[in-house]
């Protein structure tokens, strides 16, 4: 494949897109498939017999469209009408009444004039719900594999990675360490082998970016890959997606096909000296593999333990070789940033964390599903003007982020922007992206014993603290939970927190007493409740009252 | 675990042992491709029993233990059978927020038996799924295969109770 062949497809892509007077877009994602989107093709194919209208229509199966709570979701290109909660009487209205008599059908119609689109923009999630996502003609219909066609054809390697550290990228997977400078530490790595791992072992529960883009728009991701690979100086890469994604799993194996077979993945690509492949790695139900130094070790078919770093993967990592890690979602702005320029990046966002960050809003909130929205934006926004607020108007509580390793944050800190460095000074992390709204009817404590729980279930059992320390954290929870606890038992809880976080080995145990302590420093009251009665004893909030 | 490593390798009649013997030539037979190999051996023959075990550790000429040790370190490999039925309940934040646990407790009462256990006539093997990524649709659960969301206590019961056939 040379760059003018490329272009070519795009052309003819769009041409015989073009031949079609309505695209009739389904989304094809978990959530929606799961409502029953799957039969939709042939509900519409039957809907078309009926009123004998048929071959100016073309139907496509996409990722995901964003509102998941109000699915099956159903656009109607070129006008770009959406519809909700389409079932089979809704498809003959929108054949006879929309298509036939130009119609719409305002019952079911969706207004993207609401704040839940309206404050969107949208850079990782682009293409996600508006191309069919295992036709790589239609992704590279828009823009697709322009991006790593510019760089094999007009850039060295170094120039990328100046590119990428200009753009003020950082990663997505929760850390937030600037992409740029990991790529060259990567790139400046002697050894004879390099690999580029992207990192979709998601498994903050409550969190569904990852697999949304890898089911929506998985070239993008190869495509992301790719360009690493050739900066870096790598020329095998490995995704390591979680089993329970089988959809996603499915799309990236032909995703891979399909590249491979057009040449824009293998070797000699777009007629250089560069070749790269990818390989998938399936993950088989651990937590702690989305720590990088676990997964390095799952990839080798090992138990997935994490070791001490230094020294960091990008030294080495796989088999000992120098390894450039990843999130999905970080891949993902790679090729936006290469076309449009890393000083557009860079003007989206805040000046510290550029860009767009992808939110998956979900628990007792109205509007859940999948967002993209700049960096900076008020936790306030995302929570009552996209996400609608709670529903049948229950009072808000807190919303949880960054999952097992992140924290709650109460009403009054809502108008913090949403960066890395704002989220960590109200005691929570960005993680990889989940928003779990609670209102009045979660109990605080319940909720740090869920976690505590998880943690407990999830820790690999290398190390001491994490092992032991999160086992006493749960049976402390559960002792104040059931009404068993002194004041003294809150005491020992923070100091084991405490203790638990400064020594574990890696990042599932130094964050797993955050929700413990976001918890605790919001909701101290719901804990001193459940406190067995002492004599003389004054809980704290009275005394901040006499104050 | 006892097992006789010598007897029950040889001779191999079991036409699925030819599937998995695909899946070990496709990875060359080589030890890094131990996870994949147990995702295949599982998906030919529905749990990891020890035979099987035996059987990947000599192909893969890795010691006994190891393997034991990576199948009993991911949640995804199942070293048991599993019942006629599975009910997967996600068992995420935002399940856990709409009200997941009030179903996983009826369930375990309804059915006599704890999450990750099967029942006693082997019709149906309860399960808790860390997250499967339907946060919108929570609380939500797989039962055979099929995803269903908004899921209720009523809702929740009838169909397990469809499937004891009650």
């Amino acid at each position: 494949m040379t760059v003018e062949e490329l272009k070519e497809l795009s052309q003819k892509e769009k041409a015989r897109q073009q031949k079609f007077k309505y695209r009739i877009l389904y989304c094809s994602a978990a959530g929606c498939v799961s409502c029953g989107s799957g039969s939709l093709k042939d509900i519409f194919k039957e809907a078309f017999k009926e009123n004998s209208f048929d071959k100016k229509c073309e139907l496509v199966g996409t990722g995901c469209m964003g509102l998941c709570g109000e699915g099956p979701l159903v656009k109607i290109l070129p006008d770009g009408t959406l519809y909700k909660k389409v079932d089979a009487s809704i498809v003959k209205k929108i054949v006879r009444d929309h298509l036939i008599n130009q119609q719409i059908v305002q019952e079911n119609v969706i207004e993207l004039s609401h704040p839940f689109f309206a404050s969107q923009q949208k850079i990782v999630l682009k293409n996600c719900g508006e191309i069919n996502a295992d036709s790589i003609e239609e992704y590279i219909a828009s823009d697709g594999y322009g991006a790593l066609a510019k760089v094999l054809t007009e850039q060295k390697p170094e120039e990328v990675i100046e590119e990428i550290r200009k753009s003020g990228l950082r990663g997505r997977g929760g850390a937030g360490y600037p992409t740029g400078l990991k790529w060259g530490i990567v790139r400046k790595a002697v050894s004879e082998r390099k690999f580029v791992i992207c990192n979709a072992d998601e498994g903050d529960p409550g969190a569904f970016m990852d697999r949304s883009i890898l089911e929506g728009d998985p070239h993008r991701i190869l495509e992301g890959m790719a360009i690493a690979g050739y900066a870096a100086g790598a020329s095998q890469g490995y995704i390591y997606v979680r089993a329970e994604y089988p959809l996603a799993i499915e799309r990236l194996k032909t995703a891979i096909k399909l590249a491979e077979r057009l040449g824009l993945l293998g070797n000699r690509i777009f007629e250089s000296n560069f070749n790269f492949r990818v390989d998938l790695r399936i993950g088989a139900g651990a937590f702690v593999c989305g720590e990088e130094t676990a997964l390095l070790r799952s990839i080798e078919g090992r138990r997935g333990r994490p070791r001490p770093r230094p020294p960091y993967p990008s030294e080495k990592g796989l088999w000992g070789m120098p390894t450039l890690i990843n999130n999905v979602e970080t891949f993902a702005n790679i090729a936006p940033i290469i076309i449009r320029s890393s000083e557009w990046f860079s003007k989206i966002g805040t000046p510290k964390s550029p860009g767009t960050k992808v939110f998956a809003l979900a628990g007792q909130i109205k509007n859940t599903g999948l967002i993209e929205v700049p960096m900076g934006i008020t936790l306030r926004k995302i929570v009552f003007d996209i996400g609608g607020g709670t529903p049948d108007g229950t009072e808000f509580k807190a919303v949880q982020t960054g999952g097992p390793s992140g924290g709650c944050i109460p009403i009054e800190h809502l108008d913090i922007q949403v960066d890395y460095e704002a989220l960590a000074t109200v005691g929570s992390m960005m993680g990889s992206g989940g928003m779990i709204v609670m209102d009045s009817t979660s109990k605080m404590v319940e909720v740090a014993k869920y976690f505590m729980e998880f943690s407990v279930d999830e820790s690999c059992g290398k190390c001491i603290p994490c092992r032991v320390g999160t086992k006493h954290i749960h049976s402390l929870l559960h002792k104040i939970s059931k009404k068993s606890a002194t004041i003294e038992d809150i005491q020992l809880l923070e100091e084991l927190c405490a203790m638990v976080k400064d020594t574990s080995l890696c990042g599932l145990g130094q964050s797993a007493p955050n929700p413990v302590f976001s918890t605790l420093r919001y909701f101290r009251h719901e804990y001193e409740k459940l406190l067995k009665p002492v004599e003389n004893y004054v809980p704290s909030s009275k005394i901040s009252n006499e104050k | 675990m006892e097992i006789n490593t010598k007897t029950n390798i040889q001779p191999v009649i079991d036409p699925r042992f030819k599937l998995l013997d695909r899946s070990l030539t496709k990875h060359q037979n080589k030890g890094d491709a131990l996870i994949e190999v147990l995702h295949a051996a599982q998906g030919i023959f529905g749990y990891l029993d020890d035979e099987l075990l035996v059987y990947i550790a000599h192909k893969l000429k890795i010691p006994l233990s190891m393997i034991y040790g990576v199948a009993t370190f991911y949640h995804y490999f199942r070293l048991k059978p599993v019942g006629e039925h599975t009910f997967v309940l996600c068992t995420g934040t935002a399940c856990y927020v709409k009200g997941a646990d009030e179903i996983q407790k009826v369930l375990e009462h309804r059915c006599n038996v704890k999450f990750g256990e099967t029942t006693a006539d082997k019709k149906v093997s309860l399960i808790a799924a860390r997250c499967v990524g339907s946060c919108g649709l929570a609380p939500v659960a797989v039962l055979d295969e099929e995803v269903v969301g908004k899921l209720n206590t009523t809702d929740a019961i009838t169909r397990v109770e469809q499937w004891i056939g009650k």
